[in-house]
């Protein structure tokens, strides 16, 4: 399996199930379908951009570093569109980030080198 | 009448048992090992100015066939070029009439001396799989050793594992030989009797198979090396020979397929050992990257429990992750 296609995987899967624990919390359980879809899509971004981030360089404390940083961004746009709960959104999503940019690293095939 | 002082009568005693290289390029410098048929002395090569091991064979009756044997075979063996066999560099023969070897000095320990200075089972594991590679070498080119043991593996002093001593060394196909044959070359340290008779025991009794303990020469195969490493890998697991206990008594942190790899190498029945030395390296290999082994058929929990002990940080961030969900959910409800 491709590094990025392991982002996306692992990405899709975290943020459905970090969108799906709102449901917890009853003043947004109305609009969960909403925070599922937009976790998913947000996770699946994050997990391209670090899967091709794996893809290229070829560092574990790199590929952690670039996962937390893109799972922050990322989640942190999402909170300011919610206007709110910038803790509760950001900080997983980070973590979801960092859980990324961890396996793409450990795991995955890694592009052969060019022939000459 | 001039009396000798007792210094200079054992120093003649010691001198004299030693080998005469006269009309050869070597140089006598020391010796190194002694055994039941020969010894292997430490020689420098004049022309090359690099030290040499040199084994001599010491029976007393050496019959022509028995020196036209050595030679081929050593130029047989001298063939078997792997970075984890000993090189034979020359072969010939002493002014006395006596068949010498020239091979690699191995700087170095052997690998019963690595293992009591290494505790890691991954790094002896890792030893042993070179070991494996050297065998199933020689098995691809027709050549069984019948005498593997950690006294005869060494460690050189950069890490690399070379298989010594194919002194009693069996070939096997005309690939290599006209004949099905035995190497009888001397050998150092090691107990091996002088004759390849069917019913003659050769090798060394710990490491050494069923069949080849009951002298069943004609019945040696590749299989039995195979089992000769499952004894080695047996020593490397618990720092004992062979013997009737199982390795997990011996050692309770060798795991369920280490052990089964070893009781599978040594099984009685040549039918369900491995069927040849890459294919024991493979599930060693396998063993030393945390997947599934041939040799052992593991349940769903240890299947989980290899996969969470292979990926434990990701397992730990993951748990991570959901331990922090968990408390979110809760304050958010308070």
């Amino acid at each position: 399996m491709s590094k990025p296609l392991i982002g996306v995987i692992l990405g899709a899967v975290l943020g459905a199930i970090d969108g799906l624990t709102a449901w917890f919390t009853p003043a947004v359980r109305d609009q969960l379908a909403g925070i599922v879809f937009g976790s998913t899509v947000k996770g699946i971004i994050a997990g391209i951009a670090i899967g091709f981030f794996a893809k290229k360089f070829h560092s574990l404390p790199l590929g952690i570093l670039f996962g937390l940083l893109v799972g922050a961004f990322l989640a942190f746009l999402i909170a300011l569109m919610q206007g709110g709960y910038y803790f509760e959104i950001v900080l997983p999503g980070t973590l979801v980030g960092l859980i990324v940019g961890f396996a793409t690293q450990k795991y995955g095939k890694s592009p052969s080198p060019a022939s000459s | 009448m001039k009396w000798l002082s007792d210094s200079k009568v054992s120093h003649l005693r010691a001198v004299v048992g030693n080998p005469d290289f006269s009309g050869t390029k070597y140089t006598f410098v020391k010796e190194l090992a002694r055994g039941g048929m020969g010894a292997v002395y430490l020689a420098e090569d004049t022309e090359l100015n690099r030290q040499v091991a040199i084994k001599v064979l010491s029976t007393p009756e050496i019959t022509e066939d028995l020196r036209r044997r050595m030679i081929r075979e050593a130029q047989i063996i001298a063939r078997l070029e792997h970075p984890g066999i000993v090189p034979v560099h020359d072969v010939g023969v002493l002014p006395d009439g006596r068949v010498f070897y020239a091979m690699k000095f191995v700087r170095g320990v052997r690998l019963d001396e690595y293992a009591a200075n290494t505790t890691s089972t991954r790094e002896r594991l890792r030893k042993f799989q070179a070991v494996c590679d050297a065998v199933a070498f020689a098995h691809a080119h027709g050549v069984i050793h019948r005498d593997l043991k950690p006294q005869n593996i060494m460690i050189g002093s950069f890490g690399e594992v070379l298989v010594l001593d194919w002194g009693v060394a069996k070939i096997l196909r005309a690939e290599v030989s006209s004949e099905a044959d035995t190497l009888m070359l001397p050998a150092a340290g090691t107990n091996k009797a002088g004759d390849t008779a069917h019913g003659t025991v050769i090798g060394t009794r710990q490491y050494m198979s069923p069949e080849q303990a009951r002298g069943e020469i004609d019945q040696l195969d590749e299989r039995s090396d195979i089992y000769s490493l499952g004894a080695v890998f047996y020593f490397l697991l618990t720092d004992q020979a062979p013997n009737d206990e199982r390795p997990r008594t011996l050692n309770p942190k060798v795991t369920k397929p280490a052990e089964a790899i070893c009781l599978k190498a040594m099984a009685r029945d040549r039918a369900s050992r491995y069927a040849g030395a890459g294919k024991m390296s493979a599930d060693v290999s396998r063993l030393l990257d945390a997947e599934p082994v041939s040799a052992y058929r593991e349940n769903a929990y240890e299947k989980v429990s290899r996969w969470v002990g292979k990926n434990r940080f990701l397992v730990l961030l993951v748990l991570a992750y959901l331990l922090m969900r968990i408390f979110f959910i809760f304050t958010s409800r308070s």
